[in-house]
């Protein structure tokens, strides 16, 4: 076993965990607060990386871009919300998933009228676009660090908020028991706007986050959000714990599966067997273990309290 | 007497029917043209349109009706779009296919089912070997073709160790097969990747890292392309293994991987400053008709329509001739923009291939320019496979 591709594989399951964590906090808010299935959170990612993409256009500067499309995500989450989401709430689940679905075409045509069909890049500060140095002698790609340490301190923040504060106080609150809340007499609506806002400037950092590494393209969001879903149907839904860990396994199992599958399988098998079976149960693995945990606990990892 | 008038009247009737029976060619094109592959399909059709516009919009004396169908690259939805094409629009010609696995799942519904189907650019082993068909035309290549060139490449730098990423899908595997077929040295890794959802390439990146070849060979057709060069260089690679590629790096690329990608070097049948008259007009006026340089798909879809143009004036626009047709378009006889070429027994062209390098032009655009030629007059693999003859 060669330990420094180890630790590099550990270095990047993380940071794919982080992203996804960016990701499932916003959607396990909305979906757990909300009652809301919004498949069109892949769209906010995407949102999210044109805004930033734009921004840096403008700015010349990836930084000075990034901190102009959060807010810019954010209110687009709030008119969204404002303007088509609302009418959902008291609809059933069926009704929400073909709405948002609509969405997600809508959005996918809307950006090909404004940006075009081709797709753009976001270039990196120089500082940023190499590899650098890290203990043992492993290199490491330098905005990967940056995921990770944005990621970190997003979870922070969020912890922060949502155990110390009273708007954080009315979330939790609202995984648990909606009813309750707006017998309260809290502005349930209120709430509603300011916790999709939150999930849309969460989703939309995952995007220009990830834009760098990858490409800002048309349906960029598509693939990653059912990953998504697992991760909070692991972590339990409503439950920004749950999304942390949850994201973290899944990101590590995912990295760590494709990476030492093949060789592990061909201890068993012939190589040829392993070459085609490695990739296919590499990229089931994650759901393997979401039926596991489903078995064992349906709610989920850490389900919010009271549900 | 009375005949006589009746056999001037029908035969009057007869010519009346033959200028009104210079049926229209309808022609079906199956791409992707939404989602990230979407520039492609695109590029396909400003190709298709400009060889229209160079054909006068007509094939002969017969109008031309394109039917440009939406893939979503999916295997299922293609097939949707070619029965379609087929059954309800009723075209002569089904072509374009971008996707190796769209074309397989497309190929049965309309190949023996009255249509001639040629694609513009996939060309899995199977449709070249034992399902050839006399119906059935290539205007791209066979997919090992390419990569087998690769391999001769490798050879002749003294490559000794290769790791190799493709995606896992048929092309895929095509294309891990080609160059296997000729590289002489060791291939001590390869990844196939989930495809189209793995764009994320740094498990895989590690494991190129730990292993240390001497070259990096990858196949990763469209965005997946532009995704993996950057990557690439982001782990500090770029500077430490070569990296050598099919298919990966194009003209709707270039433009975003600008430096990322200059002096990167590739196999192909075809390079935008390839010297003959019909390539030299074909880019010029793509050039000036989108502002880009055109893709190879661009270029196999121009040909497309010239192999159909060939065929429909060859039967003077009877298209219930397709015997016809089909020895027409079996003579290749068409300005192709790959310059002269003939025809193998399996209808895959008979081609050579070349060493193309990302260079900057005079206007300091990026594109590829032609180093060597690897393969001349090179058939694929798997025509001793067909059993056709002719």
């Amino acid at each position: 076993m060669n330990w420094i591709l180890l630790l590099e594989q550990t270095l990047n399951g993380f940071q794919f965990g982080i992203l996804l964590f960016l990701l499932a906090a916003g959607l396990t808010l909305i979906f757990g607060i909300m009652d809301l299935i919004n498949l069109a959170h892949g769209s906010l990612y995407m949102m999210g990386a044109y805004f930033a993409a734009t921004f840096t256009e403008w700015t010349d500067s990836f930084l000075l871009g990034a901190l102009l499309a959060l807010p810019a995500c954010m209110l687009f989450g709030v008119i969204l919300e404002r303007i088509a989401l609302k009418t959902l709430y008291t609809r059933s689940h069926l009704d929400q998933v073909l709405a948002t679905f609509g969405l997600i075409l809508f959005f996918n045509e809307f950006v090909r009228l404004i940006w075009g069909p081709i797709g753009l890049d976001i270039p990196l500060p120089e500082l940023l676009s190499g590899s650098v140095e890290l203990f043992f002698g492993i290199r490491y790609p330098a905005f990967r660090l940056v995921i990770i340490a944005v990621g970190i301190l997003v979870a922070f923040l969020l912890y922060l908020l949502v155990s110390k504060t009273r708007i954080g106080m009315l979330i939790r609150a609202g995984a648990s028991n909606r009813q309750m809340v707006s017998a309260l007499g809290v502005n349930i609506n209120l709430l509603y706007t300011i916790v999709f806002g939150l999930g849309a400037a969460l989703a939309g950092l995952a995007g220009m986050m990830a834009a760098p590494i990858m490409t800002v393209e048309i349906g960029m969001g598509e693939g990653i959000l059912i990953i998504t879903f697992v991760v909070i149907v692991i972590g339990g839904v409503g439950s920004i714990k749950g999304a942390f860990v949850a994201a973290l396994i899944v990101g590590f199992i995912d990295t760590v599966g494709r990476s030492f599958l093949p060789d592990i399988l061909g201890l068993f098998v012939s190589n040829d067997v392993a070459d085609t079976a490695a990739p296919a149960i590499s990229s089931m693995l994650i759901y393997i273990l979401m039926a596991l945990i489903l078995a064992i606990k349906p709610q989920g990892l850490f389900p919010p309290k009271g549900t | 007497m009375r005949l006589g008038i009746l056999g001037t009247l029908s035969l009057a009737l007869m010519l009346i029917s033959q200028v009104a029976l210079a049926e229209t060619v309808r022609i079906g094109f199956v791409t992707t043209l939404t989602g990230g592959a979407g520039a492609i399909g695109n590029d396909m059709r400003d190709a298709v349109e400009l060889a229209l516009d160079h054909l006068g919009r007509k094939m002969g004396d017969s109008d031309v009706k394109m039917f440009y169908e939406d893939d979503t690259f999916k295997p299922a939805v293609g097939k949707q779009k070619t029965e379609k094409l087929v059954k309800k629009d009723k075209v002569h010609f089904v072509t374009g296919y971008i996707w190796s696995h769209v074309l397989m799942a497309s190929r049965n519904s309309a190949v023996g089912k009255g249509p001639f189907m040629i694609t513009s650019n996939a060309g899995p082993g199977a449709v070249a070997g034992k399902l050839c068909h006399e119906d059935f035309f290539s205007t791209s290549w066979q997919n090992d073709q390419t990569t087998m060139a690769m391999g001769e490449v490798l050879n002749q730098l003294g490559i000794k160790n290769l790791y190799i990423m493709a995606p896992n899908y048929s092309a895929g595997k095509s294309m891990v097969i080609g160059v296997s077929r000729t590289f002489k040295g060791k291939i001590i890794g390869k990844d196939m990747t989930k495809f189209p959802a793995q764009l994320d390439f740094s498990a895989e990146l590690a494991k190129i890292r730990a292993a240390k070849p001497d070259a990096v060979f990858v196949f990763y057709p469209g965005k997946h392309g532009l995704q993996f060069f950057k990557q690439y260089s982001q782990a500090g690679l770029k500077d430490e293994i070569p990296l050598y590629s099919a298919f990966t790096v194009d003209s709707l690329s270039l433009p975003r991987l600008k430096d990322l990608a200059l002096g990167s070097l590739m196999t192909q049948f075809w390079a935008p400053d390839l010297d003959n008259a019909a390539n030299k007009r074909f880019v010029a006026d793509y050039r000036k008709k989108t502002g880009r340089y055109p893709t190879f798909y661009a270029a196999q879809s121009y040909d497309t329509i010239m192999l159909i143009n060939s065929a429909v004036t060859a039967v003077g626009g009877d298209l219930s001739n397709k015997d016809g047709m089909r020895n027409a378009m079996r003579k290749a006889n068409f300005p192709s923009i790959r310059g002269p070429f003939k025809y193998g027994n399996n209808h895959f062209p008979i081609q050579n291939f070349y060493l193309r390098k990302v260079v900057k032009d005079a206007e300091g655009n990026y594109t590829t320019s032609i180093v060597k030629t690897v393969y001349t007059n090179h058939q694929d693999p798997y025509a001793k496979d067909c059993k056709m003859s002719w």
